[in-house]
């Protein structure tokens, strides 16, 4: 069977589908940004089957170096941010992070 | 001398206004509470009114007159002004005089009083008022001072309005007096109406010009007088002056000597000439049947006050039946002697009743000349006085206004006799009933002993108004021919004016001309001077036999003549007669018109302010039902749409991350089909 631009299509939809339910139905904070690094690989796998397959080239597979290098640095901010968090709130439950709410 | 009689007058009547607004204001702050002021301005007032009758009388008459204002379309002009004649320059004296001795008197008699300086602003008031009235030049200024004199009366009559009978006494004398003034009122609109103008000598050249027609000129007249009926205490309205003995002694002395009833006097003689025939009738015989009255009840009367008060009633009787026999210069001068020995007779129980420790009753006293000797000798001068004994001013007075009544009836005939008759008894139970006063109070012997041993003569400040006063009562002062006035100085400057209606027909009885009636006048004097002295010998010998050498017994008599007693101790009945027609007729029309008020006023008042209720309450439901209802039906849309819409703003971003997927599904399937 021959790999198309739509199998990979597929693939990178059911992945943003996945990171997009962790990130709404998850508590943990660590789940939620496993569901946004799930969504920005399911663009990256988009962009570099439209540099392959589309008439994008060389500039998709840049585009996708930069979705990488752009997660990292997010993983790393946020992940700061959510030790912060445990070390003040003593959890990672994003539910009960609310003492701005009132 | 032009200055005195141009400013004096005045002065005279601003004084004691002066005096009466110090002391109202201040009196309680100045040293002795203000009396010394009072009664300085009232001896400063008598040294200038004696000015002014002296300038008077070498200058004549003089009236000053200014505007007031003028009233409607014809321009009406309204004057003030004052006039200094015979009649006024006299009354000024008189008024100052007795009240400055009053003010001297009342300073050791209402010594330590709680109001005592209220008392001399009060004395003040009521003499500016008095003064006012005597030297006004027209009738509605006159009327001003009329009512001033009332107000100040109530004040003084009521002074101890602490005590129930003061109260009633001074409402009396005020109500009655309005009853007076009422027809006072009718009287002077009726003069307005044909003249035109308030000022005496206007209303006067108007009637000579016969402006009036003649039964319009008898109804003003009687009208006029009617407020003299009232203020001198005449038949019928005589009964509030001996209830007005409630009020302080030295009171009564201004009130029945100087001030208030003189008033009514006074206003008679100020229309004298204006009056008709018919009217003159009139008076004389309001003053005759006073004069009697009074007379008869003073007879049984017990306490000392009451008995001098009805005395006053009867000799005013006298004063206003002088005037109505066209005596005028009689009733006057009987005016001015009459004031001085009964103000003397007023300060004289004033001192007694000081000296009693108030005991009024004379039948509780009796012997005093012993511990009152100046009291005992000048009461006595003022009742010889009184009594008409010659050698006394009241014998000159009295006997001139018998003569007068005599002539009186003899030029008129009928049933004008009667007046002379009712005078002539008058004289002779005058004599009896005062000579009973004197007799129980200062002679024989004590009959209260513990009370008559605590009885002390009063001090100078006491004494000297009744020596001055008594001194007064002797004949030389009026005339040097202590047999008849006619022919003094006082009878030369107080002569009659001439009657303005001299000879004008239609009246039942024709007014004579001053010459024609002095005539007749002469040919009474003997026959009523030696018929006088009779009379008042007789009363003054059964007084005697009486109550001194007890050769009667009083007890039984009073027994035997019980029906008359009792006729004359209760004062005829008379107030027992206006409480049940005057007083219950007023009084049941008040009950019917608070009826009145109570159902229909009330009924129709409360009536609206239930309709008003009623509808308050209507719009109260509607407020409550449909404006709050309103009000709250969007409050509530609100409030429900946010318990909704609440629901999707959870504050999880995971929420919104939902929604936003979800909403971006929908839009995709919307432009989808579209």
């Amino acid at each position: 069977m021959e790999i198309t631009l739509y199998h990979y299509l597929t693939v990178g939809a059911i992945l943003f589908s996945l990171g997009l339910y962790a990130m709404i139905s998850r508590k943990n904070a660590i789940m939620i940004l496993m569901g946004i690094e799930l969504i920005l690989n399911a663009c990256n796998l988009n962009f570099i089957a439209f540099s392959k397959y589309g008439g994008l080239g060389v500039d998709g597979q840049l585009i996708s170096i930069f979705v990488i290098l752009l997660a990292v640095a997010e993983a790393a901010i946020a992940l700061a941010i959510v030790l912060n968090i445990y070390n003040n709130f003593n959890t990672a439950n994003i539910d009960e992070v609310d003492s701005m709410k009132d | 001398m032009e200055f005195a009689l141009k400013f004096l007058p005045l002065a005279i009547l601003i004084i004691p206004l002066v005096s009466f607004l110090i002391i109202i204001f201040f009196g309680k702050r100045l040293p002795r509470q203000g009396d010394w002021l009072g009664t300085g301005f009232l001896f400063l007032n008598l040294f200038l009114s004696l000015y002014v009758f002296i300038a008077f009388m070498s200058l004549g008459n003089y009236s000053i007159t200014y505007d007031w204002f003028s009233l409607g379309a014809n321009e009406t002009k309204f004057t003030v002004g004052f006039v200094v004649d015979q009649l006024s320059a006299v009354m000024l004296i008189v008024v100052n005089l007795i009240s400055a001795l009053v003010h001297l008197f009342s300073v050791k008699y209402m010594e330590g009083d709680s109001k005592y300086s209220k008392y001399f602003a009060y004395l003040g008031l009521f003499t500016f008022s008095m003064l006012g009235i005597v030297i006004t030049n027209n009738l509605l200024l006159m009327y001003v001072f009329w009512e001033l004199v009332g107000l100040s009366s109530y004040l003084l009559i009521g002074f101890w309005y602490e005590k129930k009978p003061p109260q009633e006494a001074a409402k009396k004398a005020f109500i009655v007096n309005r009853i007076g003034d009422f027809g006072f009122l009718i009287g002077i609109m009726i003069v307005f109406y044909f003249i035109g103008n308030f000022a005496f000598s206007e209303i006067f050249s108007g009637i000579s010009s016969g402006k009036i027609p003649s039964g319009w000129l008898t109804a003003a007249g009687i009208l006029l007088f009617c407020g003299a009926i009232g203020k001198s205490a005449q038949f019928p309205l005589h009964t509030w002056l001996p209830d007005a003995m409630e009020g302080p002694t030295p009171v009564s002395a201004l009130i029945h000597a100087a001030t208030m009833v003189a008033a009514g006097v006074y206003l008679t003689a100020r229309i004298f000439i204006m009056l008709s025939a018919d009217a003159l009738t009139f008076v004389a015989f309001i003053g005759a049947i006073t004069a009697f009255i009074a007379a008869t009840i003073a007879l049984t009367q017990n306490d000392i006050k009451k008995i001098l008060a009805y005395s006053t009633v009867s000799q005013l009787g006298y004063m206003i039946m002088a005037i109505g026999v066209g005596a005028y210069s009689y009733g006057v001068f009987h005016l001015v002697t009459h004031a001085f020995f009964k103000a003397c007779m007023f300060l004289g129980a004033g001192s007694v009743i000081y000296g009693m420790h108030h005991i009024q009753n004379i039948s509780e006293m009796g012997g005093l000349r012993k511990k009152m000797p100046i009291t005992f000798v000048t009461f006595l001068i003022s009742t010889l006085a009184i009594s008409g004994i010659p050698f006394t001013s009241g014998f000159l007075s009295k006997d001139s206004i018998l003569a007068s009544t005599m002539a009186f009836g003899s030029i008129n005939g009928g049933i004008t006799i009667i007046i002379p008759i009712i005078a002539f008894l008058v004289a002779g139970m005058t004599a009896f009933y005062m000579f009973r006063l004197v007799i129980k109070t200062f002679l024989g012997e004590p009959r209260n002993k513990e009370k008559y041993d605590h009885c002390h003569e009063s001090p100078l400040q006491m004494t000297l108004p009744l020596m001055i006063l008594s001194g007064l009562s002797i004949f030389f002062f009026y005339s040097f021919n202590p047999f008849g006035a006619e022919g003094g100085w006082f009878i030369n400057v107080l002569k009659s004016p001439e009657s303005l209606l001299v000879g004008t027909k239609g009246a039942i009885y024709h007014i004579v001309s001053r010459e024609e009636f002095h005539e007749a006048l002469h040919h009474a004097h003997y026959p009523a001077m030696i018929l006088s002295l009779v009379l008042a010998g007789l009363g003054i010998l059964i007084s005697f036999v009486f109550y001194f050498w007890n050769k009667v017994d009083t007890e039984k008599l009073k027994k035997a003549l019980n029906p008359l007693y009792k006729f004359s101790l209760n004062k005829w009945y008379f107030d027992e007669l206006y409480h049940y027609t005057a007083v219950s007729f007023v009084m049941g029309l008040s009950a019917l018109a608070s009826l009145f008020d109570k159902y229909v006023i009330d009924g129709i008042v409360n009536g609206a302010a239930y309709l008003t209720v009623k509808l308050s309450d209507f719009g109260g439901l509607f407020d409550k039902y449909v404006v709050d209802g309103l009000v709250n039906f969007t409050g509530g849309t609100v409030w429900v749409f946010g318990m909704i819409l609440r629901k999707f703003q959870t504050g999880r971003v995971q929420t919104y991350i939902g929604f936003l997927v979800f909403s971006i599904v929908l839009l995709y399937f919307i432009f989808r089909w579209i």
